[in-house]
């Protein structure tokens, strides 16, 4: 089983925090993430969750305060901070023919956590399953070791097994190195499964999900 | 031409009156521009032939932008082609005239304003394609090009495999004409200078000199405005700003 190097500072708490956000009609929306912590965000369609999600990966210009362990979105570089802040789309996107390509040490340790084969990495894109291009987008994003996982709908294509193991892997990861996760699903058991809070975002607003 | 027409006529093509238009407008924008170039030739002055120079360059950069299918937004798309043409086709006649051909004094218009010219509508060509190829490549791999963000790409990493397919559609074409010069067909300089009357080894120099400045000044160009426009494709926080286009 893979285990990723510990972080230095074990201490709880915030690894996140959002203050104002505003993009694009979402918002003011005020968000805080601890350590190792897995927050679930759902809502209807068009609410916003992958607006935040872009806002939070400073991916769109939005209005309002990023804070990454204090310090704040202005002090980092744009790559360094998405470095750091993982955002993981719906639907992967690949850039080259081949798989291995798109992972810089063709770090194989990790496929095995996710049924994927090692020969994987020499296969072309377009023989993939949407499935297997899922699971590989994850290990991908994954080789940054980001300090805060922002995933949207991250076993949508999945079968119940895989949903399973990405779980397992998220939920390993998320332990040991003290990430914190903000996960958008649509599935009332996964998120009772993965989360210890979870968020509604409704007409642009965020709110505590009632049980 | 009339007989062009009449057959058109002939034929129900309704062609005949675009045809005689044509035929009309040419005559005149050439004889317009002849007129001007028998001005600028008897006054040679380095203000006139930039002033030219400067009107050329105008207009080959609102043909640019007329060829693009997404603009960049806000006067960037009429001043990115612009500029990178200024750069290339500029520097490459400066040096054309002051170090191969030699003219007195080097700004002289006979040579100025035809090396330009060419310079300037070649490279038209090879920025507007490749200027064309980066928004659209730009708007239809967005994801692509995000998803590298997303995985801490800088801006340059991320637009690479965009950016370096712009490049070659605008200078595949110059690649191509080299490859066809004196084979398929005689290039307009050379028949120009051979209808003059010049010995052919010695019209053949000059437009070996010619293909060799054109292609390169075409080649800087298309990297100068692929570089340019795909720097202009992202802002400060190398976020990706198709909002920027049309």
């Amino acid at each position: 089983m893979h285990l990723w190097p510990q972080e230095e500072d074990q201490g709880s708490g915030s690894r996140l925090r959002a203050e104002n956000i505003r993009s694009h009609g979402l918002g003011p929306v005020d968000l805080s993430l601890d350590r190792s912590e897995c927050v679930c965000v759902s809502g209807p369609s068009g609410a916003g969750k992958t607006l935040l999600l872009r806002a939070l990966a400073d991916l769109d210009p939005h209005e309002g305060e990023v804070l990454l362990d204090g310090k704040p979105l202005d002090a980092f570089a744009g790559p360094e901070w998405r470095r750091q802040v993982g955002l993981l789309p719906p639907e992967s996107a690949w850039w080259d023919d081949r798989v291995g390509a798109h992972f810089p040490q063709e770090d194989k340790e990790l496929l095995p956590a996710l049924a994927l084969p090692p020969e994987i990495m020499g296969w072309s894109i377009a023989r993939l399953s949407s499935g297997e291009r899922q699971r590989l987008a994850l290990i991908r994003l994954l080789a940054n070791r980001p300090r805060v996982l922002l995933l949207d709908e991250p076993t949508a294509n999945l079968d119940p097994a895989s949903v399973e193991r990405v779980e397992a892997l998220l939920s390993r990861y998320r332990q040991q190195t003290g990430t914190a996760i903000l996960w958008v699903s649509h599935d009332p058991a996964q998120i009772a499964r993965v989360a210890s809070r979870h968020l509604r975002l409704h007409g642009g607003r965020l709110v505590e999900a009632q049980p | 031409m009339l007989a062009l027409a009449a057959l058109s006529h002939a034929l129900r093509l309704r062609l005949a009156r675009r045809i005689l238009v044509a035929a009309v407008r040419t005559t005149v924008q050439l004889l317009l521009i002849g007129l001007v170039l028998k001005v600028l030739f008897s006054h040679v002055h380095l203000g006139w032939v930039s002033l030219m120079a400067l009107i050329m360059l105008a207009i080959a950069g609102r043909e640019v932008m007329a060829r693009q299918h997404r603009r960049f937004s806000g006067g960037w798309g009429y001043a990115l082609g612009t500029f990178s043409m200024f750069l290339s086709s500029f520097a490459v006649t400066v040096l054309a005239l002051t170090v191969i051909v030699g003219p007195e004094p080097w700004y002289r218009p006979q040579y100025a304003i035809p090396l330009l010219g060419m310079l300037l509508g070649n490279t038209m060509t090879s920025v507007a394609l490749s200027l064309d190829r980066l928004t659209e490549g730009a708007w239809q791999q967005r994801t692509a090009i995000e998803a590298r963000l997303t995985l801490g790409h800088d801006w340059s990493q991320a637009i690479a495999h965009v950016r370096r397919e712009s490049v070659r559609t605008g200078v595949i074409p110059i690649i191509n004409a080299m490859a066809a010069a004196g084979v398929v067909s005689l290039p307009g300089m050379m028949t120009g200078q051979i209808l003059a009357g010049a010995p052919p080894m010695e019209a053949v120099r000059y437009q070996v000199l010619i293909m060799f400045l054109v292609s390169s000044g075409s080649g800087f160009g298309a990297v100068g405005a692929v570089w340019l426009g795909s720097r202009r494709l992202f802002d400060k926080r190398q976020r990706l700003r198709l909002d920027r286009l049309h």
